[in-house]
C-alpha cells in the first residue's frame, strides 16, 4: 500500500500542470449539455492529443499519442484537468466505446479508417442497441440485416438511440442468422447515418431535451466490409463495448465532484439566516453521503491498481455501475431538496444554454434517474451482479425464447 | 502509487483466518458467548504464536513493528470467525497510547508485556464519545478517583488502562486495592463490558505526548478502524454464508438463489460491502501515514461499517429465512457482533459529528 506518487509520476504531473497553466485559458467551457463539439472545441482536442490528453494509450498509426497505457497517468490527467475546470477533451460514445472495441476486436483497416476521425471529434457516432421489444433482453433484437447483392440490407426500428440526429455513424446490432439460436445470430454493424434509408425521430425525455431517438431503417445498404469480427459474433462485440460503457457510467470521480459541488451548495443556500450545512437535517443526509462517496473513492483507487496490473476485478468492476448511479442520484437529490420551491422554478434554457447551478441540478436529478435505466437497468445489473459476481444461478429458461424468463 | 495489500499483508491476513478456522469454530463462540469473559484462552495463546499481539509493538521492545492497516487485516479476519479475543485493547489501541503518550522508560516497561502477551490491557475514554451520567475521573498527582463506564475487553485484564477529558491516561493493576469492577454481560455474549470505579488507586499517568488529547483522539482514531475492520469481516462472513445457502436451499423446485427477489438482496449485499474493503484500508494507511484526513476517513469508516454492516447482517440473515433466526445456524453472533461495534467508541451518530465538526459544518 503506497499512495504516494513514484518520482516519475510527480514528474508527470508537473507536466500537466504546466500544461494547464500555459493553455488552459483558451479551453472551452466545460459541461452544456451533449452537442456537437463546435471549431474551438475540435482545435482543442486536436491540441490534447497531441501533447498526449486525449487518445493517449491510443496508437500513432491510428492518430492517437502512443503512450504505453497507464492509469495513474490517466487518473493524474482526470484530477488535474478537473481541479483546474479545464475541459477533459471530448467525451463521446465513439471514443468512449466503440474505440476500445475496435482496439480489442477490429481489424486493421477498420482502425485506420475510424479511430483517427473519432478520436478527433470529427465523427461522431452513435450506437444502434435497444429496440421497443428489446431492452433490457437486449439479445432479442429483431432489426435484421440479409445479404443482398454484396452488401448487408437492413430493416428494422431501434431506440433510445443518443446523438443520432447529429451523429455521422452508427454501431448497429442486428440480426443476420436468424436460424441461430437468439445470442449466436447478431452481428455488430459500422453504418454510416447518412445512407438513404435511415430516418430519426426525436425523442424527448422527461428532461425536456432530445436526449434520445428512435431510428427507423428501410432497405438500407451496408458495405460487407463494414462488420466486426464476423457474422454471428455481435453479441461478443456488444458486450465489450458495455464493458467499457458501464465502467464509465458509475466513475468515482465523478461522484467525489458531485459531492464537493453539493458542499458548495449547502454552505452558500441560507434559509432563515442559517446555512444548510449547519442545519441538523441536512448536514446529516449529507454526512451519510460523504461516508458513501469515500468508500467508493477507495474503491476506485483499487480498481486503478486492479487495472494497472492487468488484473481482471470480476465483482469489484460489476458493482460500478449500480452502485455508482444510485448514489449520483441521491446526491443531486440531496441538491433538489436544499434548493427547496425556488429550485423549482430554476428551468433549463434548452440543450445548447449555459444553465445556471440550480437549474443544472435539477437536469442532473432528471438526467440520472435516466442513468439508472441507461447501460443496463439497475435491476439487470443485480442480476449480473448476482449470477456473474456472486456465482448465483440464472432464472430457469422459458421454453421457446431462448433466454431467461420474464 | 498502489492500493492494494502487499504480499506480507496477504499472508498475515491468511495465517490469521486459516489459525481460526482450525480453531475458532462456531461452536467456540457459542461457548464463549456462555461464560462471556471475551477472551477464549487457547486462541490468546495461539494468536501468541502467531505474533499477533506484538503487531503494534516496535521491533526493539520485541514485537513486530507493523501499523494499523496489519492491525485491521487482522481485526477483519477476527470479525470474519466472531473470535473472542481482547485484541481492540490489548493489541490494538494500548500500545499506541504507550507510544503516543508514555515515556520512554514507560514504553520500555509496558511494550514487551503487551507482546508476550502478558499484559492483557482493558481500556476506557471518559469525556470522548459522549457521556451518559455515570463516568467522572480525576487525578490528584498519580492517585486515580472516579468511575468509567463501557470499559473494553474488560472479562479477564490484568490492566486497566483510562484516559481522562484532557487526554492523560492512567494505567493500574485489575486487582489493585480500590479498584471495583461491574462486569456486564452484553448482547454479544461474546464480549462484555464493565463499569470500573477508582477509589483514589495509585495509577501510572501517561502524560508525555505534547498535545495529550490529540494523541488520545489518535489512539481512539485507531480503535475505530479496528472496530470498522472487525465489522467488515464479520459482515462478510454473513454475506458468503448467504450466498452460500441461496446455491443450496431448494423451494418451488428451485434454488432459491435463482429467484430475483433473494438474488437482488445479495447483490444489494455485494454493492454496499466491498467498496468497504478498500474504505477500511484507506483509513488504516491514513493512520499510518498521519495523513491530514485521518481523522475524518477514521470517523467516516466507522460510521459507514456501522450503518452498512447493519443492513448486512439483517438482510444476510433474511436470505436463510427460519433457519437464520435460530440459535442452530450461528449467524447471530455475526450480527451481535455488528450490532456492539457499532455502539461502543462512539456509535456512527456521533462519529458523523465530528465528522461534521472537522469540516466546519457547523453553524
Amino acid at each position: 500500500m503506497d499512495l504516494n506518487f513514484s518520482e516519475k509520476h510527480r514528474a508527470f504531473q508537473a507536466e500537466v500542470r504546466e500544461f494547464i497553466r500555459r493553455h488552459g485559458p483558451a479551453s472551452p467551457k466545460t459541461g452544456g449539455g451533449r452537442k456537437r463539439p463546435d471549431r474551438k472545441t475540435l482545435d482543442w482536442q486536436r491540441l490534447l492529443i497531441e501533447h498526449g490528453y486525449a487518445g493517449r494509450t491510443i496508437p500513432r498509426e491510428y492518430g492517437g499519442y502512443g503512450a504505453a497505457p497507464d492509469v495513474l497517468e490517466a487518473a493524474i490527467i482526470a484530477e488535474e484537468f478537473g481541479r483546474a475546470n479545464v475541459h477533459p477533451g471530448i467525451m463521446n460514445q465513439g471514443i468512449s466505446m466503440l474505440v476500445p472495441t475496435l482496439l480489442e476486436v477490429g481489424t486493421r483497416e477498420q482502425c485506420e479508417r475510424w479511430v483517427r476521425p473519432t478520436i478527433r471529434g470529427e465523427i461522431i457516432w452513435c450506437q444502434g442497441y435497444s429496440e421497443p421489444e428489446a431492452g433490457s433482453d437486449l439479445a432479442s433484437v429483431r432489426t435484421r440485416a440479409v445479404v443482398e447483392d454484396g452488401h448487408f440490407v437492413v430493416n428494422g426500428h431501434k431506440i433510445w438511440t443518443s446523438s443520432a440526429h447529429y451523429a455521422d455513424m452508427m454501431f448497429l446490432l442486428c440480426r443476420t442468422e436468424p436460424d441461430k439460436p437468439k445470442h449466436e445470430g447478431l452481428s455488430y454493424l459500422l453504418l454510416s447515418m447518412r445512407t438513404p434509408g435511415i430516418e430519426v425521430r426525436p425523442l424527448r425525455t422527461m428532461t425536456g431535451r432530445a436526449e434520445f431517438n428512435e431510428v427507423f431503417f428501410t432497405d438500407v445498404r451496408v458495405p460487407l466490409d463494414q462488420i466486426v469480427m464476423g457474422r454471428g459474433h455481435g453479441w461478443h462485440v456488444a458486450n465489450i463495448t458495455l464493458k467499457h460503457e458501464r465502467m464509465g457510467i458509475g466513475d468515482a470521480g465523478k461522484l467525489t465532484h458531485r459531492l464537493q459541488r453539493l458542499v458548495e451548495l449547502l454552505r452558500a443556500t441560507k434559509v432563515d439566516g442559517v446555512p444548510l450545512i449547519a442545519a441538523a437535517e441536512f448536514r446529516s443526509r449529507l454526512l451519510r453521503l460523504q461516508g458513501e462517496v469515500l468508500a467508493w473513492r477507495a474503491h476506485n483507487l483499487r480498481l486503478l491498481t486492479d487495472q494497472a496490473r492487468g488484473e481482471d476485478p470480476g465483482l469489484r468492476r460489476l458493482i460500478v455501475k449500480y452502485g455508482g448511479t444510485v448514489l449520483g442520484h441521491r446526491l443531486s437529490a440531496l441538491a433538489v431538496d436544499a434548493l427547496g420551491a425556488e429550485g423549482l422554478t430554476a428551468l433549463s434554457q434548452g440543450e445548447d444554454a449555459q444553465d445556471d447551478d440550480a437549474a443544472n441540478w435539477n437536469n442532473d436529478y432528471l438526467y440520472d434517474i435516466g442513468l439508472l435505466i441507461g447501460g443496463g437497468t439497475s435491476n439487470i445489473q443485480r442480476n449480473i451482479i448476482g449470477e456473474r459476481g456472486l456465482g448465483l444461478p440464472r432464472e430457469p429458461r422459458v421454453p421457446g425464447t431462448g433466454g431467461r424468463g420474464a | 502509487m498502489e492500493f492494494a495489500l502487499s504480499h506480507e499483508q496477504t499472508l498475515l491476513g491468511e495465517s490469521v483466518r486459516s489459525f481460526l478456522r482450525d480453531h475458532c469454530p462456531i461452536e467456540a463462540v457459542r461457548a464463549q458467548a456462555a461464560t462471556g469473559t471475551g477472551c477464549e484462552e487457547g486462541l490468546w495463546r495461539g494468536l501468541l504464536d502467531l505474533g499477533v499481539q506484538g503487531l503494534l509493538v516496535p521491533e526493539r521492545h520485541g514485537g513486530t513493528g507493523l501499523g494499523l492497516l496489519e492491525a485491521a487485516v487482522v481485526a477483519q479476519a477476527l470479525g470474519g470467525a466472531a473470535a473472542p479475543v481482547p485484541f481492540l485493547c490489548s493489541v490494538a489501541m494500548a500500545p499506541l497510547a504507550l507510544l503516543r503518550s508514555g515515556s520512554a522508560a514507560q514504553q520500555d516497561r509496558w511494550l514487551p508485556r503487551i507482546a508476550g502477551g502478558e499484559a492483557r490491557i482493558a481500556m476506557g475514554f471518559v469525556g470522548y464519545v459522549g457521556g451518559r451520567g455515570g463516568a467522572a475521573l480525576s487525578l490528584d498527582r498519580d492517585r486515580l478517583s472516579g468511575a468509567a463506564e463501557a470499559v473494553l475487553d474488560a472479562g479477564a485484564p490484568t490492566h486497566f488502562l483510562v484516559y481522562l477529558p484532557d487526554g492523560r491516561a492512567a494505567i493500574l493493576g485489575a486487582g489493585d486495592a480500590g479498584v471495583s469492577v461491574a462486569l456486564r454481560r452484553t448482547l454479544d455474549g461474546t464480549r462484555p463490558l464493565a463499569e470500573v470505579a477508582f477509589d483514589g488507586v495509585e495509577a501510572e499517568v501517561l502524560e508525555a505526548a505534547a498535545d495529550p488529547r490529540a494523541a488520545a483522539l489518535q489512539v481512539l482514531d485507531a480503535g475505530r478502524v479496528v472496530l470498522a475492520a472487525d465489522t467488515l469481516g464479520a459482515a462478510q462472513a454473513m454475506l458468503d454464508r448467504a450466498v452460500a445457502w441461496a446455491k443450496q436451499r431448494v423451494q418451488f423446485g428451485r434454488v432459491i438463489g435463482s429467484f430475483q427477489g433473494v438474488k437482488h438482496m445479495c447483490a444489494d449485499m455485494a454493492t454496499m460491502l466491498e467498496p468497504c474493503h478498500a474504505f477500511v484500508w484507506h483509513a488504516a494507511y491514513a493512520q499510518d501515514t498521519r495523513s491530514a484526513e485521518a481523522r475524518l476517513m477514521a470517523c467516516h469508516a466507522k460510521a459507514h461499517l456501522d450503518e452498512v454492516g447493519r443492513e448486512v447482517a439483517r438482510m444476510a440473515t433474511e436470505v436463510h429465512g427460519g433457519m437464520g433466526f435460530t440459535d442452530l445456524s450461528g449467524l447471530h453472533y455475526w450480527l451481535k457482533r455488528i450490532g456492539f461495534n457499532r455502539q461502543v467508541l462512539g456509535g456512527p451518530e456521533r462519529c458523523r459529528e465530528e465528522a461534521a465538526a472537522l469540516q466546519g459544518w457547523t453553524a
